[in-house]
Protein backbone atom coordinates (compact mmCIF):
# COMPACT_ATOMS: atom_id res chain seq x y z
CA UNK A 1 0.00 0.00 0.00
CA UNK A 2 1.00 3.62 -0.70
CA UNK A 3 1.94 5.17 2.36
CA UNK A 4 3.21 8.33 0.60
CA UNK A 5 1.85 9.73 -2.39
CA UNK A 6 3.14 12.78 -4.57
CA UNK A 7 1.00 13.74 -7.38
CA UNK A 8 1.64 16.16 -10.17
CA UNK A 9 3.76 18.37 -7.83
CA UNK A 10 4.87 21.49 -9.14
CA UNK A 11 7.27 24.83 -6.98
CA UNK A 12 8.22 27.68 -7.96
CA UNK A 13 10.03 29.59 -5.34
CA UNK A 14 9.21 33.15 -6.78
CA UNK A 15 7.08 34.36 -9.57
CA UNK A 16 9.10 34.43 -13.02
CA UNK A 17 11.91 31.94 -11.32
CA UNK A 18 12.13 28.09 -13.19
CA UNK A 19 9.86 25.64 -11.74
CA UNK A 20 12.32 23.79 -8.88
CA UNK A 21 9.73 20.99 -9.67
CA UNK A 22 7.94 21.02 -12.43
CA UNK A 23 4.92 17.83 -11.95
CA UNK A 24 6.70 15.02 -9.99
CA UNK A 25 4.48 12.35 -8.86
CA UNK A 26 5.47 9.22 -7.72
CA UNK A 27 4.33 6.73 -5.06
CA UNK A 28 6.51 5.35 -2.25
CA UNK A 29 4.95 1.66 -0.47
CA UNK A 30 4.99 1.12 3.03
CA UNK A 31 8.29 -0.14 3.88
CA UNK A 32 9.68 0.84 0.73
CA UNK A 33 13.21 2.08 0.56
CA UNK A 34 13.07 5.02 -1.94
CA UNK A 35 15.52 6.57 -3.92
CA UNK A 36 15.78 10.10 -5.47
CA UNK A 37 18.81 10.24 -7.47
CA UNK A 38 19.89 13.76 -9.74
CA UNK A 39 22.11 16.24 -10.20
CA UNK A 40 22.71 19.09 -8.53
CA UNK A 41 19.74 21.49 -8.67
CA UNK A 42 17.35 18.89 -9.86
CA UNK A 43 14.84 19.75 -7.37
CA UNK A 44 15.14 16.69 -4.86
CA UNK A 45 16.21 18.47 -2.11
CA UNK A 46 12.43 20.83 -2.85
CA UNK A 47 10.45 17.41 -2.82
CA UNK A 48 11.28 16.01 0.17
CA UNK A 49 10.40 19.52 1.39
CA UNK A 50 7.54 19.49 0.21
CA UNK A 51 6.49 16.17 1.60
CA UNK A 52 7.87 17.49 5.02
CA UNK A 53 5.62 20.19 5.35
CA UNK A 54 8.63 22.73 4.79
CA UNK A 55 7.92 23.81 1.20
CA UNK A 56 4.27 25.04 0.08
CA UNK A 57 3.83 23.28 -3.27
CA UNK A 58 2.85 25.77 -5.58
CA UNK A 59 0.36 23.10 -7.29
CA UNK A 60 -0.26 19.45 -6.57
CA UNK A 61 -0.45 17.20 -4.21
CA UNK A 62 1.25 15.22 -1.14
CA UNK A 63 -0.19 12.97 1.21
CA UNK A 64 1.80 11.06 3.87
CA UNK A 65 -0.03 7.88 5.35
CA UNK A 66 -3.09 9.15 3.93
CA UNK A 67 -2.66 12.95 4.98
CA UNK A 68 -2.36 16.07 3.43
CA UNK A 69 1.02 17.93 3.75
CA UNK A 70 -0.79 21.14 3.26
CA UNK A 71 -4.13 20.66 5.22
CA UNK A 72 -2.93 17.90 8.34
CA UNK A 73 1.01 19.31 8.74
CA UNK A 74 0.58 18.26 12.30
CA UNK A 75 -0.82 14.57 11.87
CA UNK A 76 2.22 14.58 9.26
CA UNK A 77 4.81 15.58 10.92
CA UNK A 78 3.90 12.97 13.89
CA UNK A 79 4.68 10.34 11.57
CA UNK A 80 7.90 11.63 9.70
CA UNK A 81 11.57 12.08 10.60
CA UNK A 82 14.05 14.26 8.46
CA UNK A 83 18.01 14.69 8.51
CA UNK A 84 18.51 17.46 6.30
CA UNK A 85 21.62 18.36 4.06
CA UNK A 86 22.43 21.23 5.98
CA UNK A 87 23.25 21.18 9.55
CA UNK A 88 20.12 22.82 11.56
CA UNK A 89 20.78 21.50 14.87
CA UNK A 90 19.82 23.51 18.05
CA UNK A 91 22.94 24.58 18.55
CA UNK A 92 22.16 26.82 22.35
CA UNK A 93 22.26 23.17 23.49
CA UNK A 94 24.67 19.45 24.04
CA UNK A 95 24.01 16.61 21.99
CA UNK A 96 22.37 15.05 25.07
CA UNK A 97 19.81 17.85 25.23
CA UNK A 98 19.37 18.06 21.37
CA UNK A 99 18.35 14.62 21.23
CA UNK A 100 15.96 14.69 24.67
CA UNK A 101 14.13 17.57 23.50
CA UNK A 102 13.67 16.53 20.37
CA UNK A 103 11.65 13.30 22.42
CA UNK A 104 10.03 15.45 24.11
CA UNK A 105 8.58 18.03 21.50
CA UNK A 106 7.21 14.40 20.52
CA UNK A 107 5.71 13.59 23.76
CA UNK A 108 8.14 10.95 25.05
CA UNK A 109 8.69 10.41 28.85
CA UNK A 110 11.84 11.66 30.95
CA UNK A 111 13.16 8.65 31.73
CA UNK A 112 12.27 7.36 28.23
CA UNK A 113 13.83 9.48 26.60
CA UNK A 114 17.37 10.15 28.20
CA UNK A 115 16.93 6.24 28.05
CA UNK A 116 17.00 6.36 24.09
CA UNK A 117 19.14 8.91 23.49
CA UNK A 118 22.65 7.53 25.80
CA UNK A 119 21.43 4.25 23.52
CA UNK A 120 21.96 6.37 20.14
CA UNK A 121 24.54 8.07 21.08
CA UNK A 122 26.32 4.95 21.78
CA UNK A 123 25.05 3.56 18.82
CA UNK A 124 26.36 6.08 16.96
CA UNK A 125 29.47 6.49 18.26
CA UNK A 126 29.16 9.78 20.25
CA UNK A 127 29.34 8.19 24.07
CA UNK A 128 31.93 10.85 26.03
CA UNK A 129 30.81 13.56 23.70
CA UNK A 130 26.86 13.90 24.99
CA UNK A 131 27.86 16.80 27.17
CA UNK A 132 29.59 19.09 24.23
CA UNK A 133 28.38 22.10 23.07
CA UNK A 134 27.17 21.25 19.14
CA UNK A 135 29.25 24.27 18.09
CA UNK A 136 32.37 21.78 19.28
CA UNK A 137 31.28 19.08 16.67
CA UNK A 138 32.79 17.94 13.50
CA UNK A 139 30.78 18.02 10.53
CA UNK A 140 30.65 14.52 9.99
CA UNK A 141 29.48 14.15 14.30
CA UNK A 142 27.06 16.62 13.58
CA UNK A 143 25.70 14.48 10.50
CA UNK A 144 25.10 11.58 13.54
CA UNK A 145 23.55 13.68 15.24
CA UNK A 146 21.05 14.60 13.49
CA UNK A 147 20.60 11.09 12.38
CA UNK A 148 20.27 9.95 16.05
CA UNK A 149 17.66 12.69 16.32
CA UNK A 150 15.43 11.73 13.14
CA UNK A 151 15.59 8.29 14.96
CA UNK A 152 14.57 9.22 18.80
CA UNK A 153 10.53 10.19 18.25
CA UNK A 154 10.47 6.50 16.33
CA UNK A 155 9.09 7.74 12.79
CA UNK A 156 6.84 5.58 10.39
CA UNK A 157 8.35 7.51 7.40
CA UNK A 158 12.44 8.25 7.51
CA UNK A 159 13.63 11.34 4.55
CA UNK A 160 17.79 11.66 4.06
CA UNK A 161 18.56 14.13 2.00
CA UNK A 162 22.49 13.27 1.20
CA UNK A 163 22.72 11.84 4.83
CA UNK A 164 26.52 9.62 3.28
CA UNK A 165 27.81 13.33 2.70
CA UNK A 166 30.68 13.94 5.19
CA UNK A 167 30.07 10.65 6.48
CA UNK A 168 33.45 8.43 7.13
CA UNK A 169 33.22 5.05 5.07
CA UNK A 170 32.85 3.08 9.09
CA UNK A 171 29.93 5.76 9.88
CA UNK A 172 28.77 5.39 6.16
CA UNK A 173 28.33 1.07 7.08
CA UNK A 174 26.48 2.36 10.10
CA UNK A 175 24.08 4.01 8.78
CA UNK A 176 23.46 1.14 5.68
CA UNK A 177 22.85 -0.79 9.03
CA UNK A 178 20.25 1.15 10.28
CA UNK A 179 18.99 1.46 7.23
CA UNK A 180 18.74 -1.88 6.77
CA UNK A 181 17.29 -2.64 10.98
CA UNK A 182 14.56 0.30 10.01
CA UNK A 183 13.19 -1.36 6.96
CA UNK A 184 13.10 -5.05 8.92
CA UNK A 185 10.83 -2.78 11.30
CA UNK A 186 8.55 -1.82 8.58
CA UNK A 187 9.73 2.04 8.61
CA UNK A 188 9.05 3.81 4.96
CA UNK A 189 12.57 5.65 3.59
CA UNK A 190 13.06 8.08 1.46
CA UNK A 191 16.87 9.11 0.34
CA UNK A 192 18.71 10.95 -1.67
CA UNK A 193 22.45 10.44 -2.54
CA UNK A 194 25.43 11.25 -5.15
CA UNK A 195 26.69 7.80 -4.76
CA UNK A 196 25.30 5.52 -7.06
CA UNK A 197 26.85 2.32 -5.48
CA UNK A 198 24.81 3.23 -2.36
CA UNK A 199 21.54 3.64 -4.38
CA UNK A 200 22.47 0.34 -6.58
CA UNK A 201 22.92 -1.06 -2.58
CA UNK A 202 19.90 0.56 -0.47
CA UNK A 203 17.06 1.18 -2.62
CA UNK A 204 13.99 -1.00 -3.76
CA UNK A 205 13.31 2.02 -6.51
CA UNK A 206 15.06 4.50 -7.87
CA UNK A 207 13.43 7.41 -9.11
CA UNK A 208 16.08 9.61 -11.34
CA UNK A 209 15.18 13.65 -11.45
CA UNK A 210 16.27 16.24 -13.20
CA UNK A 211 15.07 19.83 -14.42
CA UNK A 212 12.65 19.07 -11.58
CA UNK A 213 11.27 16.29 -13.70
CA UNK A 214 11.22 12.55 -12.85
CA UNK A 215 12.57 11.19 -16.17
CA UNK A 216 13.28 7.64 -15.15
CA UNK A 217 11.75 5.68 -12.69
CA UNK A 218 12.14 1.55 -11.39
CA UNK A 219 14.13 -0.80 -9.57
CA UNK A 220 18.03 -0.60 -9.55
CA UNK A 221 17.92 -3.73 -12.10
CA UNK A 222 15.32 -1.95 -14.01
CA UNK A 223 16.84 1.35 -14.54
CA UNK A 224 20.45 -1.13 -15.67
CA UNK A 225 17.96 -2.07 -18.70
CA UNK A 226 17.62 1.67 -19.89
CA UNK A 227 21.45 1.55 -21.00
CA UNK A 228 21.21 0.83 -24.92
CA UNK A 229 22.34 -2.85 -25.95
CA UNK A 230 23.71 -4.77 -23.16
CA UNK A 231 26.61 -2.93 -22.61
CA UNK A 232 28.93 -0.15 -24.60
CA UNK A 233 32.37 0.98 -24.56
CA UNK A 234 33.55 4.71 -23.53
CA UNK A 235 37.22 5.48 -25.80
CA UNK A 236 38.94 8.43 -25.08
CA UNK A 237 39.99 9.83 -28.21
CA UNK A 238 42.41 12.99 -29.25
CA UNK A 239 42.43 14.39 -32.92
CA UNK A 240 40.45 16.12 -34.87
CA UNK A 241 37.72 13.98 -36.90
CA UNK A 242 34.37 14.52 -34.98
CA UNK A 243 33.93 11.10 -33.30
CA UNK A 244 29.87 11.37 -33.52
CA UNK A 245 30.49 10.53 -37.12
CA UNK A 246 33.55 8.46 -36.93
CA UNK A 247 31.39 5.60 -34.93
CA UNK A 248 28.04 6.37 -35.98
CA UNK A 249 27.70 3.33 -38.24
CA UNK A 250 28.54 1.34 -35.01
CA UNK A 251 25.13 2.35 -32.84
CA UNK A 252 24.39 5.04 -30.31
CA UNK A 253 27.21 7.53 -29.95
CA UNK A 254 27.65 10.11 -26.65
CA UNK A 255 30.49 12.75 -27.14
CA UNK A 256 31.49 14.26 -24.13
CA UNK A 257 33.02 18.05 -24.08
CA UNK A 258 36.86 18.12 -24.42
CA UNK A 259 38.98 18.26 -22.16
CA UNK A 260 42.97 18.64 -21.55
CA UNK A 261 43.28 14.75 -22.37
CA UNK A 262 40.79 14.90 -24.70
CA UNK A 263 37.43 13.36 -25.85
CA UNK A 264 35.07 11.14 -23.70
CA UNK A 265 33.28 9.00 -26.26
CA UNK A 266 30.18 6.12 -25.34
CA UNK A 267 29.86 3.87 -28.23
CA UNK A 268 26.54 1.46 -27.10
CA UNK A 269 27.54 -1.57 -29.53
CA UNK A 270 28.92 -4.72 -29.28
CA UNK A 271 31.55 -4.60 -32.11
CA UNK A 272 34.91 -5.86 -31.13
CA UNK A 273 37.00 -3.08 -29.54
CA UNK A 274 39.10 -3.83 -32.61
CA UNK A 275 37.02 -2.52 -34.74
CA UNK A 276 36.61 0.50 -33.15
CA UNK A 277 40.41 1.29 -32.75
CA UNK A 278 40.56 0.80 -36.91
CA UNK A 279 38.13 2.89 -37.56
CA UNK A 280 39.43 5.92 -35.54
CA UNK A 281 42.88 5.33 -36.92
CA UNK A 282 41.40 5.56 -39.74
CA UNK A 283 39.75 8.89 -39.32
CA UNK A 284 43.04 10.14 -37.34
CA UNK A 285 41.52 9.46 -34.33
CA UNK A 286 44.54 8.44 -31.44
CA UNK A 287 42.81 6.40 -29.03
CA UNK A 288 44.19 7.43 -25.42
CA UNK A 289 42.18 4.94 -23.53
CA UNK A 290 39.31 2.52 -22.88
CA UNK A 291 36.93 1.43 -20.38
CA UNK A 292 34.05 -1.15 -20.37
CA UNK A 293 30.21 0.34 -19.51
CA UNK A 294 29.69 -2.37 -16.96
CA UNK A 295 25.83 -0.67 -16.58
CA UNK A 296 26.26 0.63 -13.21
CA UNK A 297 23.87 3.25 -11.98
CA UNK A 298 26.21 5.59 -12.78
CA UNK A 299 26.34 4.90 -16.41
CA UNK A 300 22.55 4.46 -16.58
CA UNK A 301 23.01 8.34 -14.67
CA UNK A 302 25.10 9.76 -17.36
CA UNK A 303 23.27 8.21 -20.12
CA UNK A 304 20.18 9.94 -19.06
CA UNK A 305 21.18 13.27 -17.22
CA UNK A 306 24.15 13.71 -19.56
CA UNK A 307 27.79 15.02 -18.86
CA UNK A 308 27.12 18.26 -18.50
CA UNK A 309 27.72 20.51 -15.06
CA UNK A 310 24.85 21.71 -13.84
CA UNK B 1 23.40 -4.46 17.21
CA UNK B 2 20.11 -3.01 16.71
CA UNK B 3 18.23 0.34 17.15
CA UNK B 4 16.20 0.94 20.65
CA UNK B 5 12.89 -0.21 19.50
CA UNK B 6 9.77 2.24 21.21
CA UNK B 7 6.91 2.71 20.63
CA UNK B 8 6.24 5.90 19.90
CA UNK B 9 2.96 8.03 21.94
CA UNK B 10 -0.11 7.79 20.03
CA UNK B 11 -1.35 11.35 21.13
CA UNK B 12 -4.15 12.60 19.32
CA UNK B 13 -3.25 15.97 17.40
CA UNK B 14 -4.90 18.65 19.92
CA UNK B 15 -2.95 16.97 22.64
CA UNK B 16 0.19 16.60 20.81
CA UNK B 17 0.56 20.34 20.22
CA UNK B 18 0.08 21.02 23.49
CA UNK B 19 2.89 18.65 24.57
CA UNK B 20 5.43 20.24 21.94
CA UNK B 21 4.44 23.59 23.13
CA UNK B 22 5.17 23.07 26.61
CA UNK B 23 8.20 21.05 25.75
CA UNK B 24 9.35 23.94 23.73
CA UNK B 25 8.59 26.49 26.49
CA UNK B 26 10.40 24.18 28.73
CA UNK B 27 13.35 24.16 26.61
CA UNK B 28 13.45 27.89 26.26
CA UNK B 29 13.57 28.13 30.30
CA UNK B 30 16.44 25.62 29.78
CA UNK B 31 18.33 27.51 27.78
CA UNK B 32 17.91 30.80 29.83
CA UNK B 33 18.79 29.25 33.22
CA UNK B 34 21.28 26.98 32.12
CA UNK B 35 23.17 29.57 29.51
CA UNK B 36 21.96 32.97 29.30
CA UNK B 37 20.78 34.48 32.88
CA UNK B 38 23.79 37.02 32.96
CA UNK B 39 23.15 37.92 29.44
CA UNK B 40 19.78 38.25 29.28
CA UNK B 41 19.47 40.21 32.28
CA UNK B 42 22.53 42.66 30.85
CA UNK B 43 21.01 42.98 27.63
CA UNK B 44 17.39 43.99 28.40
CA UNK B 45 18.41 46.02 31.79
CA UNK B 46 21.45 48.32 31.11
CA UNK B 47 19.30 50.61 28.92
CA UNK B 48 16.62 51.18 31.44
CA UNK B 49 19.00 51.26 34.04
CA UNK B 50 20.67 53.99 32.42
CA UNK B 51 17.16 56.44 31.54
CA UNK B 52 16.51 55.89 35.17
CA UNK B 53 19.81 57.26 35.99
CA UNK B 54 20.56 59.91 33.36
CA UNK B 55 16.96 61.22 33.84
CA UNK B 56 15.54 60.03 37.36
CA UNK B 57 18.92 60.86 38.94
CA UNK B 58 21.52 62.67 37.46
CA UNK B 59 18.87 65.76 35.39
CA UNK B 60 17.63 66.69 39.19
CA UNK B 61 20.68 66.69 40.57
CA UNK B 62 21.96 68.98 38.57
CA UNK B 63 18.82 71.30 38.39
CA UNK B 64 17.72 70.49 34.57
CA UNK B 65 14.83 68.32 35.91
CA UNK B 66 12.55 68.57 38.62
CA UNK B 67 13.23 66.17 41.79
CA UNK B 68 9.86 64.87 41.45
CA UNK B 69 10.60 63.71 37.72
CA UNK B 70 11.82 60.54 38.78
CA UNK B 71 8.28 59.15 40.14
CA UNK B 72 6.72 60.04 36.97
CA UNK B 73 9.25 58.20 34.69
CA UNK B 74 9.65 55.22 36.81
CA UNK B 75 6.23 53.73 35.58
CA UNK B 76 7.45 54.55 32.03
CA UNK B 77 10.26 52.96 32.21
CA UNK B 78 8.88 49.76 33.53
CA UNK B 79 6.25 49.90 30.46
CA UNK B 80 9.51 50.41 28.42
CA UNK B 81 11.26 47.18 29.93
CA UNK B 82 8.37 45.24 29.87
CA UNK B 83 7.85 46.19 25.99
CA UNK B 84 10.80 46.82 24.46
CA UNK B 85 12.46 43.65 26.30
CA UNK B 86 9.33 41.24 24.72
CA UNK B 87 9.94 42.82 21.31
CA UNK B 88 13.26 42.04 21.24
CA UNK B 89 13.34 39.09 22.50
CA UNK B 90 10.84 37.80 19.32
CA UNK B 91 12.58 39.76 16.98
CA UNK B 92 16.33 39.12 17.40
CA UNK B 93 16.18 35.55 17.48
CA UNK B 94 13.46 34.70 14.47
CA UNK B 95 15.55 36.91 12.35
CA UNK B 96 18.95 34.74 13.10
CA UNK B 97 16.70 31.14 13.07
CA UNK B 98 15.26 32.25 10.12
CA UNK B 99 18.20 33.71 7.85
CA UNK B 100 21.30 31.86 9.42
CA UNK B 101 21.10 28.65 11.94
CA UNK B 102 17.82 27.36 10.35
CA UNK B 103 18.00 26.25 14.04
CA UNK B 104 13.84 26.97 13.89
CA UNK B 105 13.70 23.83 11.39
CA UNK B 106 13.70 21.29 14.52
CA UNK B 107 11.12 23.01 15.98
CA UNK B 108 8.75 22.80 12.33
CA UNK B 109 9.13 19.24 12.45
CA UNK B 110 7.62 19.18 15.76
CA UNK B 111 3.92 18.32 15.74
CA UNK B 112 3.12 21.67 16.12
CA UNK B 113 1.26 24.50 13.48
CA UNK B 114 3.31 26.89 12.25
CA UNK B 115 1.03 29.53 14.28
CA UNK B 116 1.37 28.21 18.01
CA UNK B 117 5.19 28.29 17.05
CA UNK B 118 4.72 31.82 16.67
CA UNK B 119 2.57 32.40 19.69
CA UNK B 120 5.20 29.93 21.56
CA UNK B 121 7.82 32.53 20.54
CA UNK B 122 5.85 35.64 21.88
CA UNK B 123 4.77 33.80 25.29
CA UNK B 124 8.66 33.08 26.15
CA UNK B 125 9.90 36.71 24.76
CA UNK B 126 6.93 38.10 27.16
CA UNK B 127 7.85 35.85 30.10
CA UNK B 128 11.51 37.67 29.55
CA UNK B 129 9.75 40.82 29.45
CA UNK B 130 8.22 40.06 32.62
CA UNK B 131 10.66 39.34 34.56
CA UNK B 132 13.41 42.23 32.95
CA UNK B 133 10.08 44.42 34.09
CA UNK B 134 9.81 43.55 37.81
CA UNK B 135 13.79 43.28 37.69
CA UNK B 136 13.77 46.62 37.44
CA UNK B 137 11.80 47.90 40.35
CA UNK B 138 14.62 47.11 43.45
CA UNK B 139 16.96 48.90 41.18
CA UNK B 140 14.85 51.78 40.36
CA UNK B 141 14.36 51.71 44.53
CA UNK B 142 18.33 52.28 44.79
CA UNK B 143 18.91 54.60 41.62
CA UNK B 144 16.10 57.31 42.07
CA UNK B 145 16.41 60.04 44.55
CA UNK B 146 12.97 59.75 46.07
CA UNK B 147 13.02 55.66 45.95
CA UNK B 148 9.95 53.17 44.82
CA UNK B 149 6.59 54.63 46.23
CA UNK B 150 4.10 52.15 46.20
CA UNK B 151 1.40 53.71 48.33
CA UNK B 152 -1.08 54.61 45.53
CA UNK B 153 -0.53 51.14 43.79
CA UNK B 154 -3.79 49.19 42.17
CA UNK B 155 -2.35 46.27 42.02
CA UNK B 156 -5.31 44.56 40.13
CA UNK B 157 -4.75 47.00 37.39
CA UNK B 158 -0.53 46.58 37.74
CA UNK B 159 -0.48 42.69 37.11
CA UNK B 160 -2.87 43.00 34.49
CA UNK B 161 -1.05 44.93 32.86
CA UNK B 162 2.11 43.64 33.46
CA UNK B 163 0.79 40.15 31.56
CA UNK B 164 -0.91 42.11 28.47
CA UNK B 165 1.87 44.59 27.90
CA UNK B 166 4.95 42.30 26.99
CA UNK B 167 2.12 40.44 25.04
CA UNK B 168 1.72 43.77 22.65
CA UNK B 169 5.55 44.25 22.62
CA UNK B 170 6.20 40.39 21.67
CA UNK B 171 3.58 40.79 18.75
CA UNK B 172 5.20 43.58 17.63
CA UNK B 173 8.50 41.79 17.52
CA UNK B 174 6.74 38.85 15.56
CA UNK B 175 5.98 41.25 12.75
CA UNK B 176 9.28 43.26 12.86
CA UNK B 177 11.00 39.83 12.58
CA UNK B 178 9.42 38.54 9.97
CA UNK B 179 8.33 40.98 7.64
CA UNK B 180 11.43 42.04 5.91
CA UNK B 181 14.44 40.36 4.07
CA UNK B 182 17.14 39.34 6.57
CA UNK B 183 19.63 42.16 4.64
CA UNK B 184 17.30 44.87 5.73
CA UNK B 185 16.51 43.75 8.89
CA UNK B 186 19.02 46.45 10.86
CA UNK B 187 17.91 49.19 8.77
CA UNK B 188 14.12 47.69 9.89
CA UNK B 189 15.58 47.65 13.52
CA UNK B 190 17.00 51.23 13.27
CA UNK B 191 13.77 53.10 11.66
CA UNK B 192 11.37 51.62 14.14
CA UNK B 193 12.76 51.47 18.00
CA UNK B 194 14.16 54.91 18.33
CA UNK B 195 10.35 56.27 17.22
CA UNK B 196 8.96 53.20 19.49
CA UNK B 197 11.04 54.64 22.45
CA UNK B 198 10.55 57.85 21.96
CA UNK B 199 6.97 58.25 20.67
CA UNK B 200 6.02 55.70 24.15
CA UNK B 201 4.62 58.63 26.38
CA UNK B 202 7.71 56.92 28.58
CA UNK B 203 9.31 60.25 29.49
CA UNK B 204 6.66 62.04 29.38
CA UNK B 205 2.69 62.06 30.86
CA UNK B 206 0.58 61.88 27.44
CA UNK B 207 -1.88 64.20 29.15
CA UNK B 208 0.96 66.99 29.67
CA UNK B 209 1.32 66.69 25.67
CA UNK B 210 -2.06 69.08 25.43
CA UNK B 211 0.29 71.73 23.87
CA UNK B 212 1.48 69.83 21.48
CA UNK B 213 -1.54 68.31 20.21
CA UNK B 214 -0.07 67.29 16.34
CA UNK B 215 2.60 64.80 18.78
CA UNK B 216 -0.24 64.27 21.28
CA UNK B 217 -1.96 62.62 18.41
CA UNK B 218 0.64 60.69 16.33
CA UNK B 219 1.84 58.80 19.84
CA UNK B 220 -1.23 57.34 20.37
CA UNK B 221 0.03 55.23 17.12
CA UNK B 222 2.31 53.50 19.45
CA UNK B 223 1.17 50.40 21.42
CA UNK B 224 3.76 51.54 24.33
CA UNK B 225 1.82 54.86 24.33
CA UNK B 226 -0.71 52.93 26.21
CA UNK B 227 1.40 50.37 28.21
CA UNK B 228 3.14 53.51 29.47
CA UNK B 229 -0.06 55.41 30.74
CA UNK B 230 -1.51 52.29 32.11
CA UNK B 231 1.09 51.61 34.40
CA UNK B 232 1.44 55.57 35.37
CA UNK B 233 -2.43 54.99 36.15
CA UNK B 234 -2.07 52.10 38.09
CA UNK B 235 1.34 52.96 40.04
CA UNK B 236 0.94 56.58 40.96
CA UNK B 237 -1.98 59.38 40.91
CA UNK B 238 -0.35 61.45 38.34
CA UNK B 239 -3.70 62.07 35.82
CA UNK B 240 -3.01 58.95 33.00
CA UNK B 241 -4.81 57.95 30.16
CA UNK B 242 -8.32 56.05 31.31
CA UNK B 243 -8.41 52.05 31.88
CA UNK B 244 -10.77 51.97 29.08
CA UNK B 245 -8.38 53.70 26.93
CA UNK B 246 -5.38 51.94 27.81
CA UNK B 247 -7.31 48.37 27.26
CA UNK B 248 -8.40 49.58 24.12
CA UNK B 249 -5.48 50.35 22.81
CA UNK B 250 -3.42 47.63 24.01
CA UNK B 251 -5.99 44.74 22.62
CA UNK B 252 -6.01 46.51 19.37
CA UNK B 253 -2.52 46.99 19.35
CA UNK B 254 -2.16 43.50 19.94
CA UNK B 255 -4.40 41.79 17.49
CA UNK B 256 -3.32 43.43 14.27
CA UNK B 257 0.45 43.12 14.69
CA UNK B 258 -0.32 39.85 16.27
CA UNK B 259 -1.91 38.74 13.55
CA UNK B 260 0.06 40.38 10.71
CA UNK B 261 2.82 39.10 12.91
CA UNK B 262 1.51 34.98 12.89
CA UNK B 263 0.64 35.30 9.01
CA UNK B 264 4.19 36.94 8.69
CA UNK B 265 5.98 33.80 10.54
CA UNK B 266 3.71 31.28 8.79
CA UNK B 267 4.73 33.22 5.47
CA UNK B 268 8.58 32.87 6.44
CA UNK B 269 8.20 28.88 8.01
CA UNK B 270 7.78 27.52 4.95
CA UNK B 271 9.76 28.03 2.04
N1 LIG C 1 14.77 28.40 -0.71
C1 LIG C 1 14.92 28.55 -2.04
N2 LIG C 1 14.64 29.71 -2.63
C2 LIG C 1 14.77 29.87 -3.96
N3 LIG C 1 15.20 28.91 -4.80
C3 LIG C 1 15.50 27.71 -4.27
C4 LIG C 1 15.39 27.46 -2.87
N4 LIG C 1 15.75 26.18 -2.64
C5 LIG C 1 16.09 25.67 -3.84
N5 LIG C 1 15.95 26.58 -4.83
C6 LIG C 1 16.18 26.35 -6.27
O1 LIG C 1 15.42 25.24 -6.67
C7 LIG C 1 16.15 24.40 -7.54
C8 LIG C 1 16.19 22.98 -6.98
O2 LIG C 1 16.94 22.99 -5.79
P1 LIG C 1 17.04 21.73 -4.84
O3 LIG C 1 17.71 22.18 -3.59
O4 LIG C 1 15.70 21.10 -4.72
O5 LIG C 1 18.02 20.78 -5.66
P2 LIG C 1 18.70 19.39 -5.26
O6 LIG C 1 18.25 18.39 -6.28
O7 LIG C 1 18.43 19.06 -3.85
O8 LIG C 1 20.24 19.71 -5.49
P3 LIG C 1 21.56 19.22 -4.69
O9 LIG C 1 21.96 17.91 -5.25
O10 LIG C 1 22.57 20.27 -5.04
O11 LIG C 1 21.23 19.19 -3.25
C9 LIG C 1 17.52 25.04 -7.69
O12 LIG C 1 17.52 25.75 -8.91
C10 LIG C 1 17.62 25.99 -6.53
O13 LIG C 1 18.36 27.12 -6.88
MG1 LIG D 1 19.59 18.88 -2.19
Amino acid sequence: MAFAVVSDLHKRYRPGAPEAVAGVSFEVSEGEIFGLLGPNGAGKTTTIGAMTTRVRPTSGQVTIDGFDVVRDAVAVKQRIAMVPQRPNLDRALTAIEVLTFHAAYFGFGRQQRRARAMELLSLLGLEGREDEEINTYSGGMAQRLMIARALMHDPRMLFLDEPTTGLDPQSRLFLWDRVADLRARGVTLLLTTHDMAEADLLCDRIAIVDHGEVIALDTPRGLRNLLPGDRGLEIGVTGDADPATVFQRFGEVEVADATDDGRNVRIYATNPLAELVAAADAAGLRVEGVRRIEGTLEDVFVHLTGRDLR
Amino acid sequence: MSAPVVQAPQLGQRRAQITAFKAMCGRDCWVILRHDLAGFLAQSLLQPLFFLFIFGRVLPEIGAAQGSYGAQLLPGIIALTLFLTSLQNTALPLVIDFSFTKEIEDRLLAPLSAWALAVQKMVMASLRGIVAGLAIIPLAALILPGGVDFADVSWLGFVVLLLVGPLAGASVGLLLGTAVEPQKISTMFAVTLTPLLFTGATFYPWQALDTLRWFQVLTLLNPLTYLSEGMRGALTTIPALGAGWVALGLVVATAIFGTLGVRGFTRRATD
